[in-house]
């Protein structure tokens, strides 16, 4: 069995029809694991003994002849960012390295309870920081169409995994791109819900207001079934939306004659490279082959984003980074004699460079004489990008973009140029910002074969008509 | 340059950071590049532009209701037993780098 190709349908029905069993499954998987991750670098903890007990639950259902749940037996790895009790939870960085969660993020809890088997916690930027991987602070994560370079990030590892065949579907987060960027550059469908469709409890924050759960999949069908598992109401967060969760996977079977695409200029200028732009035009005209009708609409603001984006970000990331200072979990410094000294020398050799970076600049947004300048600003800012949305939303259905403006660059290519990188998001960070729903699905690759992806954005908690569309464009 | 080594070491401070002396220049560098691109916001005249905190307070809430009522599906019962159970002393104190059994410990607190 190929397992680069496999589905969430394909794992779950050959349990059910005891072709196979759901722990072969993960047991072929980690011999994947063990035989390509060397390469790739995407796993930073295997959970082997809660992925075989639930395998064993799975067949003891199937061998009764029980109907499975709707992702019973299939293998998935979950984003390190994520806390899962009793598995190691580092997010990517060394002040986590032995950080044993005591609970499990309630999108964890979900898949687990539909049947998924966890297989492992995958490697990111370190709280998520960063766009090609590079951050994390255990090791770089390879892309596995093309080794030199970047799987894209935050959530490079997700990416990777189901790229490389190492686990059916993955969860990473989104605060800035970081589900369809790397999805990108890896030839994998990635989707950003609306802001409170998944609760985000459990989740390690890093920008509170911004951050997202949700799928990396091989193909729209399996990211509509893992939001369906995944969305509605959480008690345990009170950002997530009381509205009820459609059933994303039926909602495929509408056709997408009559849906009406905007295309706003504003992200077909400067910066954007020429292949990019023709897979995205492909899409385009693939999608108005189907029926849809293309209308020209404007964003005016886009240019403004991405620095309104890196103050709202990094001011929200330096009061919840504040929480990792040595005391109740994580990396302590040996040295300090005082407390105060004990938080310095703590957080100083627990953080990486561009975790550093970004609390420092939002420490400074934040702090007396400039919040108005750059914090309050920001916000405004946010107000006016929101705005654009809303108008564009008045005209069409949804909005087809790039993804990013590139396909994957090589490792080391933008690492030391910190603004240059943070441009690989200037196309995802406004619907972080708005909160609207967003998909990356893979368009035309570059000639060199590398992936390309197509970027989808949709009005809030309409979700279904933009994995509908990512389907009718693969 | 609008950042100067003195406030990377005020904001460092702020921030409860020490860097060393080889990440100051580096931080210095960096701040100045980002804040400089940064400037690009005050092309926008936002004088009378409300500024946006949260999504959630806008978007998924029932439009008709105001005030507290808006967000009622959020509040919930006190529960002193079950759904939000605390975790027992020995399981919150696992993951700590230095306990006593009963309480987190920390280097000492008043400095002399």
């Amino acid at each position: 069995m190929d397992l680069t190709s496999l589905t969430i349908d394909a794992a779950r029905s050959a349990v059910q029809e005891r072709n196979t069993t759901a722990t072969v499954w993960a047991e072929s998987h980690f011999a994947r694991i063990s035989s390509e991750d060397d390469k790739i670098g995407a796993f930073l903890t295997l959970s082997n003994e809660r992925a075989l007990s639930q395998a064993a639950r799975m067949d003891a259902l199937a061998a009764k002849g029980e109907i499975l749940p709707p992702l019973g037996g299939v293998p998935v790895a979950i984003k390190d960012v994520m806390v899962t009790r009793d598995v190691r939870t580092t997010a990517g960085s060394k002040i986590l390295e032995n950080y044993i969660p005591v609970y499990d993020c309630t999108a964890v809890g979900r898949l687990e309870a539909a049947g998924a088997v966890i297989l492992g916690k995958l490697n990111c930027d370190e709280f998520a920081m960063g766009s090609s991987n590079e951050n994390s602070a255990y090791k770089p994560v390879h892309n596995p169409r093309d080794l030199e370079r970047v799987p894209g990030g935050s959530s490079g590892g997700s990416a990777a995994a189901v790229a490389a065949g190492m686990a059916v579907a993955t969860l990473g987060s989104d605060t800035g791109g970081s589900i369809r960027q790397p999805a990108s550059f890896c030839g994998v469908v990635g989707l950003k819900p609306t802001y409170g469709r998944v609760s985000r409890y459990g989740l390690i924050a890093f920008a509170s207001s911004l951050d997202h759960i949700g799928p990396l999949t091989r193909n729209v069908k399996d990211a509509a079934l893992m939001l369906r598992t995944m969305a509605g109401r959480d008690p345990m967060d009170s950002t997530s939306a009381d509205i009820p969760v459609p059933d994303y996977v039926a909602e495929l079977e509408k056709d997408v004659r009559g849906l009406r695409i905007g295309v706003p200029k504003e992200c077909f200028g400067a910066g954007l490279d020429a292949e990019v732009r023709t897979s995205v035009e492909i899409a385009i005209q693939k999608l108005a082959s189907r029926g849809c009708e293309v209308v020209a609409v404007s964003l005016p603001h886009s240019a403004y984003a991405i620095p309104a984006y890196y103050i709202v970000a990094t001011a929200e990331a330096s009061a919840n980074l504040a929480r990792f200072d040595g005391v109740r979990y994580g990396y302590r410094s040996a040295e300090a004699r005082t407390l105060s000294d004990m938080y310095r020398k703590t957080r100083d050799g627990g953080f990486g460079a561009e975790v550093k970076r970004r609390i420092m600049l939002g420490t400074y947004a934040l702090s007396a004489g400039y919040y108005d300048a750059y914090y309050l600003k920001a916000q405004r800012v946010r107000t006016l990008l929101t705005r654009d949305y809303e108008e564009a939303f008045g005209k069409v259905d949804a909005i087809v973009t790039p993804t990013s403006p590139t396909a994957a660059f090589r490792l080391g290519e933008k690492s030391d140029d910190p603004l240059a990188m943070y441009l690989a998001d200037i196309y995802t960070v406004t619907a972080n910002l708005a909160g609207i729903p967003g998909i990356s699905v893979p368009g035309t690759p570059t000639k060199s074969g590398l992936p390309i992806g197509v970027q989808i954005l949709g009005k809030h908690f309409n979700e279904a008509t933009i994995l509908r569309l990512a389907q009718a464009c693969e | 340059m609008k950042v100067t080594d003195k406030d990377v070491a005020y904001v460092a401070d702020l921030a409860n950071l020490e860097l060393t002396e080889e990440e100051r220049p580096r931080m210095l560098r960096d701040l100045n590049a980002i804040l400089g691109y940064v400037d690009l916001l005050e092309e926008l005249n936002t004088k009378d532009v409300a500024p946006m905190a949260q999504v959630s307070d806008r978007f998924g809430v029932d439009p008709a209701k105001t005030g507290s009522a808006r967000f009622a599906y959020a509040r919930r019962e006190d529960i002193h037993e079950g759904l939000r159970k605390s975790l027992a002393p020995a399981v919150a104190l696992r993951g700590a780098p230095e306990t006593d059994g009963t309480f987190f410990e920390v280097p000492k607190v008043i400095e002399k």
